[in-house]
């Protein structure tokens, strides 16, 4: 009698354990995985090197009448035009290429390069010009004066300078007249875990995805796969700066 | 016995005086209202454009600060390398300098996106870019020409000016280094990066700030009626002339280095035979205008002595010189950078395009307000303080003068210092 209630206590004691364990796993579990696939940190946590984010774009699947990345990103930032190109700001633009010998057209999507020895952070007077730990770079519109001169130091003609007063922001993206900004990599939803919006945009397309996002740093990435596998390039690589945006078809 | 020099404020009560004054503060005024128009509408009522960054604004505020600079060389001239002739004319010199840098900064500063941040811009440095670098420069060479000022005004400190003079000097090659590493330090654009940059705009400041010097010197002089000899205009007529010819031999340079390289030939060929705007002023402006006409001003014998056309010559080297900062600041950032190598490029962000600009009444009003600014804190200035002599009369200047001419031109001092 007495073994058999002792066989029931150790039965229940193991149940007992197993869904405990069973139960913690369930509540820890997504948000471990989580946090591995997508890389989200909380707001409170300081941005480490340990990524690097960046782009591969294959100028193969982007098609010559296709401008998705580009009103994504027009849409998410907030980027108004009026009706000024030489003075409105684009933060990607398409650019077509045309080889001087054979012909040869290629389309491919230019934005900030987010290079790892920015020339804009190296001129910017102030230091609003920065990069973040995880390569993102960025302009603090707290502190840039609007000197411009880290626009004539990009290589990429990626940075525009604001010229006239800009409603309707989004609140994840501020923008004022008379600062520079660029591409920020939709840095409002890495943070998030989210893909930025061009690449996001671009993947919904039929001939894309075009634009593959991803973490450098992390060999078992896609982007690293594939750049461990396939050819690629940066653009002017001659300066070795080491952007963060490597295009194949070129 | 022998003769003094002093130094005396101009008297300023003239009509011809606040006349100059007004029209200087009318231009004042119309450079406020365009640097006020710009940042409100936003930069984009100016011809910059998100192609060409830098417009006008910097090519006169670029020219002021190198000017700024060389107007300094009067008082190196005199304190560095013990010339007595120009020992009178050093402090005004000083002057200048401080004048055309003020002026030049007000320029930039009001040209920037947000002229309201001036505090960031001195409180947050990074110390990796050459322009945080340019702060200092800049505000040490206003501190440390106006101590060089004051042991030169300052009898009992006289022993001084010429350790602070000698700093100046330094400092004053330096900040021009600096100006000029703006540009050359631009990896990206194949119309700067090139170290040569720093030496041409040291010696395009040796030319432009002593004309800018001259024509001050000479007006002043005429307006007031002090008697300038010809030992005074003849040296400096001679000194431009070194100065301009220094000029077209950097600038050669920095072209035949530049010709040499297969990459740089289209950029050198936008420049220098592009048929457009840059072009023509190159070789009418700089060139010519700027440079083969003032060489011949400055240097034969049938324009000796005049200080008419040493004003003349002086007012050509400004011209070319201004036309010289267009084709570098604007010519420069107009030919596309060349991003993808073998490739015809082209988007709606002007990619492979020549950038496009046409300068604004706004930018253009900007940059004649911070010229007319330089120009008033002289003016002001030697009416407050003593940094002009009565008389820079041949014998008072220069000890070796020939006799003949000296009665004459004493009894003039004299009087001038009598009345004084």
């Amino acid at each position: 009698m007495s073994e058999q209630k002792n066989q029931i206590d150790e039965y229940r004691r193991s149940f007992l354990g197993k869904g405990a364990a069973l139960a913690g796993l369930a509540t820890l579990a997504p948000g471990v995985i989580l946090h591995t696939v997508a890389r989200a940190k909380p707001a409170d946590e300081a941005i480490t090197g340990k990524v690097r984010w960046g782009f591969l774009i294959d100028a193969n699947k982007c098609a010559e009448n296709c401008d998705a990345c580009v009103r994504a990103c027009d849409e998410e930032n907030g980027i108004t035009k009026f009706g000024r190109p030489e003075t409105d700001a684009q933060w990607i633009r398409k650019v077509t290429l045309r080889n001087k010998q054979t012909n040869h057209t290629i389309n491919l999507p230019m934005m900030c390069q987010h290079c790892a020895h920015p020339p804009c952070v190296d001129v910017c007077p102030t230091g609003a010009s920065f990069k973040r730990a995880d390569g993102i770079v960025l302009v603090d519109k707290h502190i840039c004066i609007g000197c411009r001169y880290c626009m004539m130091a990009c290589p990429y003609k990626a940075r525009s300078f604001i010229h006239e007063t800009v409603t309707d922001q989004n609140p994840d993206v501020p923008r004022g007249k008379g600062t520079v900004e660029s591409c920020t990599l939709c840095v409002h939803r890495v943070d998030r875990g989210e893909t930025p919006a061009c690449a996001e945009a671009c993947a919904k397309t039929v001939e894309g995805p075009a634009i593959l996002f991803g973490d450098l740093n992390d060999p078992n990435s896609e982007i690293s796969k594939r750049l461990a596998s396939e050819p690629s390039t940066a653009v002017r690589a001659d300066f070795r700066l080491d952007p963060g945006v490597r295009y194949q078809g070129i | 016995m022998k003769e003094m020099l002093h130094y005396r404020e101009i008297p300023g009560k003239s009509a011809g005086y606040y006349a100059v004054l007004a029209i200087l503060g009318v231009l004042i005024a119309l450079g406020l209202g365009a640097a006020y128009y710009m940042e409100h509408q936003g930069h984009h009522v100016t011809g910059m454009n998100n192609q060409i960054v830098w417009g006008m604004p910097h090519v006169f505020a670029v020219f002021l600060i190198v000017a700024a600079s060389g107007a300094l060389n009067v008082a190196s001239i005199s304190s560095v390398f013990n010339k007595k002739l120009y020992k009178p004319l050093a402090p005004l010199s000083g002057l200048v300098a401080i004048a055309l840098l003020v002026g030049g900064l007000c320029i930039l500063v009001l040209d920037l996106g947000r002229p309201d941040r001036l505090i960031v811009a001195m409180t947050y440095y990074n110390f990796k870019s050459i322009f945080a670098w340019n702060i200092f420069l800049y505000t040490g060479f206003i501190a440390i020409v106006a101590v060089y000022l004051w042991m030169m005004l300052e009898r009992r400190f006289n022993k001084f000016s010429k350790p602070v003079g000698f700093f100046a000097f330094i400092w004053r090659l330096i900040l021009t280094t600096g100006t000029g590493s703006i540009f050359g330090f631009l990896v990206a654009r194949q119309a700067y990066d090139a170290a040569i940059l720093a030496p041409v705009f040291i010696v395009m400041s040796f030319s432009f700030g002593l004309a800018v010097f001259n024509i001050l010197l000479i007006g002043i002089y005429s307006g007031t009626r002090r008697p300038l000899g010809d030992a005074v205009v003849e040296r400096l007529r001679k000194l431009q002339g070194v100065f301009i010819a220094a000029v077209l031999f950097f600038v050669t340079i920095f072209h035949l280095t530049s010709l040499y390289a297969t990459e740089r030939h289209g950029v050198m060929k936008f420049i220098l035979d592009g048929g457009n705007v840059y072009t023509g002023l190159f070789w009418l402006g700089f060139v010519l205008i700027g440079s083969i006409i003032p060489l011949v001003f400055c240097l034969l014998n049938g324009f000796k002595n005049s200080a008419r056309w040493l004003v003349t010559a002086s007012v050509t080297v400004i011209a070319g010189g201004m036309a010289q900062m267009y084709v570098i600041i604007i010519g420069g950032q107009a030919y596309p950078l060349d991003m993808f190598p073998g490739y015809e490029v082209s988007s709606s962000f002007f990619d492979g395009d020549i950038g496009s600009y046409t300068p604004s009444i706004y930018e253009v009003g900007l940059g004649a307000g911070g010229f007319a600014f330089a120009i008033a804190i002289v003016l002001a200035g030697v009416k407050i303080l003593r940094f002009l002599p009565l008389s820079l009369a041949n014998s008072l200047v220069d000890p070796h003068y020939h006799s003949e001419e000296r009665s004459e031109e004493n009894e003039t001092a004299a009087g001038e210092q009598a009345r004084a």
